[in-house]
């Protein structure tokens, strides 16, 4: 198989598993300002403080496979998106720290509740503006040169809508984590989010189709759009069944999560199938943008043996640690 | 309003003031988990192996300033993994194929280990049998070392670059061993590892010594007091050899940076060795010298009348700034001196049954707790700044390399860096101060806990499921050993 294509799928599944799990680690503090009251918030931390880190560390995966196998689009992205990568990485910060000083504080303990609010939630934005400085740019040809715009109106608007779906994420792992009033409170949440998170997937589609013939090409001309067409039936779908989930009074477990991260997959998917084979969108593909041979099959061999160990040891973590989270949990 | 956007530096200079920043920053932290990982796993061990609560006392205190620092390694770490694209974006793409891998191999080996451990290690108590925290335990100190091989393999070659080919302006590997086993990188990893074991050594000392000196939880500190003392004996000597072997190294690879360090201007035979002197960089010249004669050459190439090359050798422009270089290497190798003092200074009191209540031993002991992370910055000054103006050795100019920014984006994540890591560091303080101030759990509680600790409470053994039972077994679990654990938390 086509090496370029191995790495461009291996950036994909790295940036999705980034975007689940940090998504809900993210979200958690996007809807903490709405808990109501010190203790839940702790929990809320608390249900994320020993995974955090390793959801985080998929980011630098992304950022490292990336700068491996595309080095120019490495090179490039980030220097064109200078301000919102810096503001997301110092958003991110706020958030790290957060949960190392928390749980030691006493009177400042109000303090790292809002640094663990506002990392989060800007962290996301940047995330989502980067999202959407890349896709809208496709619209005109352009060359290596021409600077990325990164705030127009759709790229705030992608901005928003991250920050909807990881707020979703978010409650629906607060869902499976907490009990009784907490419990009943984040469910209440989530439904008023999957309503905003369908109204901004919406939105955010019908602009792109507007605003990028190219991708407006690859949906709605036949015989391809036959091929696309299983994903926004998938995400009806997934939405359908989280709505009736989340207003069943059983306890639903880990099911809500799974459905979001269900939405979120199908509309990555489908972003993707948009750009491809462009790694920057409009400007590269990724047979032009791929380093040497001797450089990529050096790190496949490594993420070959290491991302089963990796994912067998984390979901060894997600296990000791399943089950309620409990204010007394900690160390 | 903004007119003093207008006289801004250039956009270059900032965005190398701002790695140097956010670099050194970061690499405090690191300097000290990575030695402190290894001194939890060796009293957790030691715990296993003898049962004596006063071991899991060490662990469970050293735990927590272990956690902070670790996290305020983690989060100024992710800062750096994207800033090679951000602000050297030309850097990023000439040398990428090369060092890219070496990072990717960090990540896969050794930042993943870490973040899948530590939360076993951290939160794990009542969740794992001993045995497996213990492995959780070793495995994080396993994941520092791993990083710190291939982040220091990354980051000799760029001191003496190897097994590459240059096409096209990019650099191309040819052969992964001689990059990853570059000339310098042996002495590098082993003269950093033996920083950091030594940083954490000295900073676990002083804590100790600081309780001797208060006459508080005096028990405890014995063990962690006597336990790191002979850490500093053994270690700071070593340290100074593989010292040597490096400098001797860099004479080899590099020798404009050596003559930096040594303050020597004009290639000399039987040159004299520069205790100190205020290098002038524009007349080419130092003042104030004060010297040994011929000793330079005797310690580089055992021969009293050995030639050393001065500065000379290559032109103005390719020399680095050499006063920085030349005092940070005199603070490296002082702070050094002194370690060793430290060390054979606890020989001599323990052999007169003093070590605990010398109390000149035990505030110098105090005083010395940031040497280590001192010295070890100092180190990195000596080698990151003498081997400009090159980013890679010779073959790559820093200011050649940088991304095309516009000043003032940079001059604004610079300023925002410095705010943020300034507060961040103030309160990292207070919160390490306040940790200390609280001191050890007692060690009856301790014993009382840990009997009752149920090794089954392993979820992967009892397979309670996603039901109420499990956080309601946890529950009552916790309320009765928290009662019993008071002042554990």
């Amino acid at each position: 198989m086509d090496i370029a294509l191995v790495y461009l799928l291996l950036i994909g599944f790295g940036i999705l598993v980034y975007v689940l799990l940090d998504g809900f680690s993210l979200g958690v503090g996007i809807i903490s300002p709405l808990l109501n009251n010190p203790e839940d918030k702790g929990i809320a931390m608390k249900s994320l403080a020993h995974l955090w880190d390793s959801n985080q560390t998929w980011l630098v995966f992304g950022g490292v496979v990336l700068f491996v196998a595309f080095p120019v689009v490495y090179a490039h992205v980030l220097s064109n998106l200078y301000i919102p990568i810096i503001l997301m990485l110092i958003a991110l910060i706020f958030r790290g720290v957060a949960f190392e000083f928390r749980f030691k504080a006493d009177s400042s303990r109000k303090w790292w509740d809002i640094s663990f609010a506002i990392g989060c939630t800007l962290a996301t934005f940047c995330q989502g503006l980067i999202l959407g400085a890349l896709v809208g740019d496709m619209s005109s040809p352009k060359t290596m040169d021409d600077p990325v715009q990164w705030l127009t109106p759709f790229s705030i608007h992608t901005g928003i809508a991250l920050v909807v779906g990881y707020a979703l994420l978010g409650a629906c792992w607060l869902i499976r984590k907490t009990e009784n009033g907490l419990q009943q409170r984040v469910k209440e949440l989530a439904k008023v989010l999957l309503v905003a998170m369908l109204f901004f997937m919406a939105m955010v589609s019908v602009e792109m189709l507007l605003e990028q013939p190219k991708i407006a090409e690859r949906w709605l001309d036949w015989p391809t759009s036959l091929w696309l067409a299983p994903m926004p039936i998938l995400t009806v779908y997934f939405a359908y069944k989280l709505w009736s989930l989340l207003n069943d009074n059983k306890e639903p477990g880990l099911k809500p999560l799974a459905y979001v991260m269900g939405l979120f997959s199908t509309a990555f998917a489908g972003l993707v199938a948009g750009i491809f084979p462009y790694i920057i969108p409009g400007r590269l593909t990724i047979w032009e943008a791929i380093a040497p041979d001797k450089s990529v099959y050096f790190t496949l061999v490594g993420i070959l043996i290491f991302i089963p160990i990796i994912i067998a040891y984390n979901v060894y973590n997600y296990k000791t640690f399943s089950g309620k989270t409990s204010i007394k949990d900690g160390y | 309003m903004f007119e003093f956007l207008t006289s801004l530096p250039d956009s270059s200079f900032l965005s190398r003031i701002q790695f140097a920043f956010t670099v050194s920053y970061h690499i405090m932290f690191p300097t000290i988990t990575i030695g402190l990982s290894l001194y939890i796993a060796f009293m957790e061990g030691m715990w296993l192996k003898t049962q004596k609560a006063v071991y899991l006392q060490q662990v469970k205190f050293w735990m927590k300033p272990f956690a902070v620092t670790f996290g305020m390694g983690v989060v100024s770490g992710v800062v750096l993994s994207y800033e090679f694209g951000t602000n050297f974006s030309e850097f990023s793409e000439i040398v990428g194929p090369v060092l890219a891998p070496l990072l990717a191999y960090e990540v896969l080996t050794a930042f993943f280990l870490e973040a899948g451990f530590l939360g076993i290690m951290l939160f794990g108590w009542n969740r794992v049998s001993p045995r497996v925290h213990f492995i959780a335990t070793c495995t994080v100190a396993i994941g520092t070392v791993f990083s710190s091989f291939w982040i220091l393999a990354a980051n000799s070659w760029m001191h003496t670059p190897a097994g590459y080919e240059i096409v096209d302006g990019v650099f191309h590997p040819t052969s992964w061993i001689e990059v990853i086993f570059n000339p310098s990188f042996p002495y590098r990893l082993s003269h950093m590892l033996l920083a950091t074991c030594l940083s954490a050594s000295l900073l676990i000392a002083g804590i100790h010594a600081y309780y001797l000196l208060k006459k508080k939880h005096i028990e405890f500190a014995k063990v962690g007091f006597s336990t790191a003392m002979t850490a500093v004996l053994i270690l700071a000597p070593i340290q100074i050899i593989v010292g040597d072997f490096h400098g001797l190294n860099v004479a080899e690879h590099q020798p404009v940076k050596l003559a930096a360090m040594e303050g020597i201007w004009k290639t000399e035979k039987g040159a004299d060795l520069r205790l100190f002197a205020i290098p002038d960089q524009e007349n080419e010249t130092n003042h104030y010298e004060i010297t040994i004669p011929k000793a330079a050459s005797l310690i580089i190439t055992h021969d009293l009348n050995g030639e050393i090359a001065g500065l000379d050798q290559v032109s103005a422009k390719d020399r680095p700034p050499v006063s920085v270089v030349f005092f940070s290497f005199r603070i490296m190798l002082g702070l050094g001196g002194l370690m060793l003092l430290l060390g054979i200074a606890g020989l001599i009191a323990r052999k007169k049954n003093r070590l605990y209540d010398f109390r000149p031993l035990l505030k110098f002991s105090v005083l010395m707790i940031p040497a280590g992370v001192i010295a070890t910055l100092a180190g990195w000054y000596v080698v990151e700044v003498g081997r400009q103006p090159w980013l890679v050795q010779g073959l790559v100019r820093t200011t050649e390399v940088v991304s095309p920014l516009p000043a003032q984006q940079v001059a604004f994540t610079l300023a925002l860096f410095v705010t943020v890591y300034s507060i961040l560091f103030f309160t990292y303080l207070y919160f390490m101060r306040k940790l200390v101030l609280k001191g050890p759990a007692d060690i009856h509680s301790l014993a009382e806990v840990e009997q009752d600790l149920p090794a089954t409470l392993n979820p992967a053994q009892v397979d309670v499921g996603y039901t109420q039972e499990m956080s309601d077994y946890i529950d009552t679990h916790n309320q009765t050993t928290h009662l019993a654990g008071k002042g554990e938390k």
